[in-house]
């Protein structure tokens, strides 16, 4: 069964068209990949899926269950997450208080268990702990758990990124370009880690990435867009070569 | 613990060993492991039971009586249990360092003609599958780590360690006397481990050392330096390595200590923190890093705390020359010291984990004198040990209050030394190897006359401390025919905060050059202060100002000399640290002098042109996927003024 499912999905902002009428779906337990030129309409998409922009035309289902004008936080609860582009982490604080932080949403106690940290509270935060070092685990980030983000480099901070996309236990993972700016050892490492969270955590990956290599290699599906309109879609093979694709995106010979 | 108890333990093997502790403090924790940010604890019983249960279930799929496995692993208990259970049943274990490429992997195993290996997680087992037709011997890999193997889970030849002990709890239950049996058929004369010894030229060899080996060297160290079975000990170095085999099967057994593994080998120095170990061992550079770890943060400290470090250290080096040696001290400098020592070192101390710290040891490599006064003024007991894999890693070692920077101190209880007439240290205890596996002429070489033969140049000196010198092999003579060790200028310039490695050239030659590394952490820090600009390590290497900085250091060795013929008149800066990946260290660090003199014969051709001042060279870089890139930079070379 489909995961996601964008219907016609048009988004203006004045008279620019950041996407016009994309249909595509998502399907569960692949990674996805979506690529495009700068200004393709990438982001944009996952704007809409995360609830940060709301189409202005279509519709975008999450099984049954219609996003097109959820908040961020009623889809973020329903097992969708997203790793930024640019990074989105409290610099002051450590990475686990980080990774904790994401999880407030899952937890389960009242104002006075809080207060007096008893009972339930304390369980649950404890819960918290475990699976939050669970992620840590697998993010390799030990050395870093009670570092600042803040004095981390570029390629950690990336990774508490993704990271604490995991904490939320999503079904659906949003890769926001995640392997910008990283040299080649970093990025290897950061494909890795993507490739398991497919295949060990079950999660479905959506990747929005640059780094052409990397997408035809880990990707079951690509879609391409261009100037807000997807212009191509199918295997890496498939995309390869597609002559429009080849012309928007590698340029004409 | 009397005398009477070590000579019953002697008469142990390592696993009967285990059985025994389990019998006297069962319930008291063995092994403690990070593992998801929290330290889980398994008592001297749990230890014996997964011990038990791995034993069996290699013998349920055909580990027999000397068979070999190999062990490619980082610091877990699972180290541990295969390694003993190995022994229990009849087998033999030998470690290998995990930093092996495949190519070097594939020749140890089929030179120590494994049957099973045991890897920790994927990067270790992708070694073996690169390597996997040219092992044919090996019938199973065992991994621990099931992160990324879900692609091999369907082949046969892989097994993940909890089915392996699975096995062995079936096998148990079906005849719970047989493994009782099994431990029991052990003497303490079999080989137990084949321990590799790096060797600077070629494939390394194996060490064949017995149950009574480690055990006796456990017991000889202790009785020197006695340890509490409360003691705490953390597990960091290679396994691979003797350094940490001595602790992890020969004090940990002989004592009852708690051994604890740190989470990954990245984080363990902060492990080490939260552990508080009792006593620590390690290589020269450890120590090394620490310094200057305590060093930058001072210097990056506010002005009060500068003040008071720079006078106490001073008190701190005074006090510690009186109780090195073990003289009185005047009663001021007592005062002082105490009051220095509470108000600055044990908080200083505490902070990098060893306020617990009884006793620290060094060894593998020489550690300057001024890092021995500098521990000892902070309060940290560091001592020198020297020894051999062939011995068991220590065999020498200072007493307490008799600590010579300049020696490597007495031999251990039961242990003779003798100097021979080429002046080769020769040593015979309890713990001497049988010999090397499978290498009759070169144990015939090692054991001649039944001594030890250590290979190293040196002396025994009027207090009855060992001094080494060098390799007598790596002892050079110049042009003139004067003996210098090059080992002993190395370590001269190493000594300096600014010098990270140096190799040292001037054999049959008419003088003495040296090709220098420089700290990349300090140097950098010197740099950012002084306002020099740079961008890589190369750069930075490759800086006027820099090179100004190690010519004072150099100077200043030279002023020291102690003949005119150690001074070193020509030097280099270059620019790429000295590595182990690219084969010019060996795994413990050591230098491979004639790759590397060949690695940079254009280098040494220049050193050796009085009047050249700079070269043109290209430099290569090979990255993780096998790519190169070529760089090309420029070497200036340097003329001392010596006389």
């Amino acid at each position: 069964m489909t995961q996601l499912s964008i219907e016609n999905v048009t988004l203006t902002f004045g008279g620019l068209h950041a996407l016009s009428e994309v249909n595509l779906t998502i399907e569960p337990g692949l990674i996805t990949s979506i690529i495009g030129p700068n200004g393709a309409g990438k982001t944009s998409l996952l704007n809409c899926i995360s609830g940060f922009y709301h189409p202005t035309k279509g519709d975008i289902y999450y099984g049954k269950r219609c996003l097109t004008h959820a908040s961020p936080h009623t889809v973020s609860n329903m097992g969708i997450a997203r790793a930024f582009q640019n990074l989105e982490l409290f610099s002051g604080l450590s990475v686990l208080d980080n990774l904790l932080l994401a999880r407030h949403q899952n937890l389960r106690y009242n104002f006075f268990q809080a207060v007096f940290y008893f009972g339930k509270a304390a369980r649950e935060e404890a819960r918290n702990r475990a699976y939050v070092e669970e992620v840590v685990d697998f993010m390799e980030l030990e050395p870093y758990r009670k570092k600042m983000v803040g004095n981390l480099s570029y390629g950690v901070q990336k990774r508490v990124e993704v990271a604490r996309a995991l904490t939320l236990a999503p079904d659906l993972l949003l890769l926001d370009e995640p392997m910008a700016g990283m040299n080649i050892e970093e990025k290897e490492d950061i494909v890795r880690f993507i490739i398991d969270i497919q295949k060990e955590r079950g999660s479905t990956v959506v990747l929005v990435e640059h780094d052409l290599g990397v997408v035809m290699d880990i990707s079951d599906v690509i879609y391409v867009f261009d100037f807000g309109e997807l212009i191509g879609s199918g295997t890496p093979a498939e995309v390869a070569k597609n002559p429009k694709v080849i012309e928007a995106y590698i340029g004409e010979e | 613990m009397g005398n009477q108890n070590n000579d019953k333990l002697l008469e142990m093997t390592i696993p009967q060993l285990l059985r025994w502790r389990v019998a006297t403090t069962g319930d008291k924790v063995a092994l403690r492991e990070k593992d998801f940010g929290c330290w889980n604890s398994y008592t001297w019983a749990q230890y014996y039971e997964y011990t038990r249960n791995t034993g069996l279930g290699l013998r349920e799929i055909g580990f027999a009586k000397d068979d070999k496995i190999a062990i490619i692993s980082d610091n877990i208990p699972e180290v541990l249990y295969v390694a003993i259970g190995a022994q229990a049943v009849g087998g033999i274990s030998a470690g290998i360092y995990q930093t092996s490429l495949p190519h070097e992997i594939a020749q140890i195993l089929e030179y120590l003609e494994v049957t099973i290996v045991f890897c920790d997680d994927q990067e270790q087992v992708d070694k073996l599958v690169e390597i996997r037709d040219k092992i044919p011997a090996v019938k199973k890999v065992i991994y621990e780590d099931p992160r990324g193997m879900r692609g091999y889970q369907s082949d046969s030849w892989f097994m993940f360690i909890d089915d392996l002990c699975k096995l062995g709890a079936e096998a148990h239950q079906v005849d719970s006397n047989s493994f009782e049996a099994l431990v029991d058929a052990g003497q303490p004369d079999d080989a137990c481990h084949l321990c590799l010894t790096s060797g600077t030229t070629g494939l390394p060899k194996g060490s064949i050392l017995t149950h009574r080996n480690y055990i006796n060297m456990g017991l000889q160290l202790t009785a020197c330096d006695p340890l509490e079975d409360t003691d705490e000990y953390v597990s960091f170095l290679p396994f691979a390595w003797i350094g940490e085999q001595m602790n992890s099967f020969g004090v940990a057994m002989a004592t009852g200590i708690t051994l604890n593994f740190p989470e990954s080998v990245e984080t363990s120095m902060e492990d080490l923190k939260e552990i508080g170990p009792h006593f620590m061992f390690g290589a020269p550079r450890i120590y090394e890093t620490i310094r200057s770890q305590i060093w930058l943060k001072i210097d990056e400290s506010y002005w009060l705390n500068k003040v008071v470090y720079n006078y106490f250290i001073k008190i701190g080096e005074q006090a510690a020359g009186y109780r090195m040696s073990g003289r009185e001290m005047p009663r001021k400098l007592k005062v002082l010291s105490w009051l220095g020592k509470q108000i600055l070192f044990r908080p200083l101390v505490n902070q990098i984990g060893l306020l617990r710290l009884r006793r620290a040891y060094t060894g593998g490599a020489a550690l300057g004198p001024e890092l021995f006064t500098f521990y000892q003024a902070i309060g940290v007991n560091l001592k020198q040990i020297y020894g051999q894999t062939e011995i068991v890693g220590i065999a020498y070692m200072h007493r307490d209050g008799d600590v010579r920077p300049d020696t490597v101190g007495k031999p251990l209880p039961g242990t003779e030394c003798r100097i021979s007439e080429e002046g080769e240290i020769l040593s015979r205890s309890l713990s001497v190897t049988q010999g090397y596996y499978k290498l009759d002429e070169k144990t015939a070489e090692l054991l001649e006359g039944g001594w030890l033969h250590s290979g190293d140049a040196g002396y025994i000196d009027d207090n009855g401390h060992l001094v080494v010198i060098d390799r007598v092999s790596d002892v050079m003579h110049n042009d003139k025919g004067e003996m210098f060790s090059p080992m002993f200028l190395e370590n001269r310039l190493k000594f300096s905060p600014y010098i990270k490695e140096a190799v040292i050239y001037g054999d049959k030659r008419e003088f003495v050059a040296a090709l220098i590394n420089i700290d990349p952490i300090v140097v950098g820090k010197w740099a950012e202060d002084k306002g020099v600009s740079y961008t890589t390590y190369m750069d930075l290497s490759a800086k006027p100002e820099v090179a100004e900085l190690v010519k004072g250091e150099v100077d200043k060795i030279n002023a020291n000399a102690e003949k005119v013929h150690f001074k070193i008149k020509r030097f280099g800066i270059l620019y790429k640290l000295l590595d182990m990946d690219d084969g010019e260290l060996t795994k413990t660090g050591k230098i491979r002098r004639k790759f590397v003199k060949e690695k940079y014969q254009n280098l040494y051709d220049a050193l050796y042109e009085p009047d050249t001042t700079e070269k043109q060279v290209e430099a290569f870089y090979q990255y993780q996927d096998g790519q190169t890139t070529k760089v090309d930079t420029t070497i200036c070379f340097y003329t001392m003024d010596i006389r």
